[in-house]
């Protein structure tokens, strides 16, 4: 296990072309091409915003202006969602690879997380524009811990990408699976909602066990609120949380790497 | 020398899930029978036992029938799948040509393919842009570079993958089967491709059902059969060995169904058979290529049998041989008024043959009791092919007392591949100007 890990560094290579034609390959007949990266996470925002600042009225001042606010939320779950959903299929879909070219397996489900992860960068620009728009801005202090956050949420959605794909390949109905489980897990972790919320915080110890609640409250302390006494910053919100939250996911990818090194006889046989 | 490649008693188990072709975690868990299906209930083997080694700049020829592991043998030097005990051992860069372009994105040009394909196999970018120019030549698609894969025809999609694969230079390579894409052109460029490898030391592996490849091409050969090595050494001789036993099969086969006939006609013919009895509904039915069997029964046909050279009952001959057509005559009243007639027809129910004592002027006297007819052919002198039998006793006029249609089926196999029916006995004879190189 461990040497496959290490020579995992040379395939970057690899990985970087296939994100590459990913990317590339996804829009490529489409009139508006890559512009479909921005339309996309901007149509779902207006939805959402209409929703929650017209219908359901949402009257928490601290989280105005709303679209900002879930946008911050959304946007990291949207990479991480999607990125579970092709990770599953990724091992299947590429079954031509594993069978017929001696090919990293790992690579497939890796290349899912990171070409989504690069249409969250591209989402990121349009927040930056949303800021700008509103006149919310982060407060400075927060951001140079923006980078970490986004470490861990991708070390921890490649764990559970290994782990996912890996085990698809026996069982095809984890794909159905998860796609209904990530709906249940959007709305239960407080990315529409406000995590200071009353409601919210009888429950706490239900969110707290929520790893995914841990990122999304980081992404908002970060890139969202405001301190609520001057000099407080992020270190004295949600770090510690976020921190062991870290650990674990670097746990979780080594039990992951070492399911997915365990299955990875099969997958020639069985995709 | 240390051995380029080297299989050391490498035995491959696939494992069969029993009843669960569509694994569902529901039923799994419902069952609690996770741990239980995930064991193997049935296991198929693909290569039992086999070791063999690959000197470097040795061409090996792997041969054999469907399903004999040989592409099986060929995942597992490749890497691709582990064996189930033993050990494998390769040493250099391997480029395995087993399915070419696996890797192609249909949406993206063929440029960009090129790249990627090569970075999946091992090379750098920067080799790449080296080779690029030189894959595209190889390839033949300098025009269709930068169009979408997905717009190439199946031939220009296997010459580029071709072309990456071969350019990968690789110090083993494998090639499984592939050889089949495109033209004749492309075809020779690829043997080409291959002797330029066997020159430069480099070692090669080569799956193909393609014999004469192998006997050109190869330095040896080794034979799997259902899973085990039946022979590796010179190839002529392992050729030879494996080619006896395909015909061994086929004889088993053909006799088999001959059997079959041998049963029905078997049967005593104390009922008129079914069927036209008139000779002009005969002589229409010959064109029709339907087996079966009729008469009316005055005299009975039984125990048809093909002999080859030394008596022996066979079905599968070669080019040129003698085969001697016997068979078994009864009556039940005595006949004055009898002809023999055989007739032997190819695949595609064309009449090869076709004759009877009354066309070649034998008078009938008198046939009573049972006795036996021998017809001997001097020598076969048919093409390759399936050829299947008629055999008959008839009326003068046609009439049959018992027609067995196409019921024996028999095989000439040739070392050559010439065409149509009928091989004349022939020689060529050259005036000196005229010079041919010997074969090696």
């Amino acid at each position: 296990m461990w040497s496959n890990l290490a020579t995992l560094t040379r395939y970057r290579g690899l990985i970087q072309s296939l994100v590459v034609r990913d990317l590339k390959a996804r829009y490529r007949g489409s009139v508006l091409g890559f512009f479909w990266s921005f339309v996309n996470p901007l149509l779902l925002l207006s939805i959402y915003t209409f929703v929650f600042s017209y219908i359901l009225v949402n009257d928490e001042k601290r989280t105005q202006p709303y679209s900002v606010f879930m946008f911050c939320g959304l946007l990291p779950w949207t990479w991480f969602s999607a990125s579970l959903t092709e990770a599953c299929g990724s091992l299947i879909s590429g079954g031509n690879l594993i069978k017929k070219v001696l090919f990293p397996a790992e690579v497939l489900p890796i290349v899912a997380v990171l070409s989504n992860m690069v249409h969250f960068c591209l989402g990121l620009l349009i927040l930056a524009g949303f800021m700008v728009g509103t006149g919310h801005y982060p407060n400075p202090v927060n951001l140079p811990w923006f980078p970490l956050v986004v470490l861990i949420q991708l070390i921890f959605t490649t764990a559970i990408a290994l782990i996912l794909s890996s085990l698809t390949v026996h069982f095809r109905d984890i794909r159905d699976l998860v796609s209904n489980l990530l709906t249940f897990w959007f709305f239960a972790t407080p990315i529409i909602y406000f995590y200071k919320a009353e409601n919210v915080q009888k429950l706490k110890w239900l969110f707290n066990i929520n790893p995914f609640f841990h990122l999304s409250v980081s992404y908002q302390e970060i890139l969202f609120f405001q301190p609520e006494n001057p000099g407080d910053t992020f270190v004295h919100g949600h770090l510690m949380w976020l921190l062991v939250m870290g650990a674990a996911s670097c746990l979780l990818f080594l039990l992951g790497y070492w399911l997915f090194d365990r299955l990875r006889d099969s997958f020639a046989e069985v995709v | 020398m240390t051995p380029s490649i080297e299989l050391d008693h490498v035995t491959k188990i696939y494992r069969r899930y029993g009843g669960r072709h569509f694994a569902t975690l529901k039923s799994a868990l419902l069952q609690r029978s996770m741990l239980r299906d995930l064991q193997p209930q049935e296991t198929f083997t693909a290569l039992n036992d086999v070791s063999c080694t690959v000197a470097p700049g040795q061409t090996l020829g792997v041969i054999g029938r469907n399903g004999s592991g040989k592409s099986t043998s060929l995942k597992l030097v490749a890497g691709i799948t582990k064996p189930t005990s033993g050990t494998v051992r390769v040493r250099g860069r391997i480029s395995a040509l087993i399915e070419l372009g696996a890797g192609f994105h249909p949406e993206i040009s063929g440029r960009e393919n090129v790249f990627i394909n090569g970075i999946m196999l091992g090379l750098s970018r920067r080799e790449i842009q080296q080779r690029f120019d030189e894959i595209v030549e190889f390839a033949e698609l300098k025009d269709f570079i930068d169009a979408p894969v997905k717009t190439y025809s199946s031939g220009m999609y296997m010459r580029l993958g071709f072309a990456v694969a071969i350019h990968v230079d690789p110090d083993v390579l494998l090639v499984d089967e592939v050889l089949a894409v495109g033209d004749e052109g492309f075809t020779h460029k690829c043997l080409d491709k291959f002797g330029e490898f066997k020159r430069r030391n480099k070692t090669i592996l080569l799956v193909t059902h393609s014999l004469g490849l192998v006997e050109r091409f190869c330095d040896e050969a080794l034979w799997l059969d259902h899973g085990e090595k039946r022979a590796q050494g010179d190839p002529k001789r392992v050729i030879g060995a494996y080619m006896t036993d395909v015909e061994r099969q086929e004889e088993q086969q053909l006799a088999a169904i001959d059997a079959k006939a041998q049963h029905e006609s078997a049967e005593p013919a104390s009922q008129p058979f079914a069927g036209p009895s008139d000779a002009s509904a005969i002589q229409g039915d010959m064109m029709q290529a339907t087996e079966g069997r009729w008469g009316s029964g005055g005299a009975h046909i039984s125990d048809v049998l093909l002999l080859g050279e030394h008596e022996q009952s066979t079905h599968v001959f070669h080019t040129g041989e003698p085969v001697t057509i016997a068979f078994t005559v009864s009556t039940v009243k005595p006949l004055s008024d009898f002809a023999f007639g055989i007739g032997i027809f190819n695949a595609e129910g064309v009449c090869v043959y076709g004759t009877n004592t009354d066309i070649e002027e034998f008078e009938p006297d008198t046939l009573s009791g049972q006795s036996t007819v021998r017809m001997h052919i001097e020598a076969l002198d048919l093409v390759e092919g399936t050829y299947k039998l008629d055999v008959a006793i008839h009326r003068r006029d046609g009439a049959p007392y018992d027609y067995h249609r196409l019921l024996y089926t028999f095989r000439v196999k040739s070392r050559l591949k010439d065409v149509g029916i009928y091989r004349p006995k022939h020689s060529w004879t050259f005036s000196p100007s005229i010079k041919f190189r010997l074969k090696p």
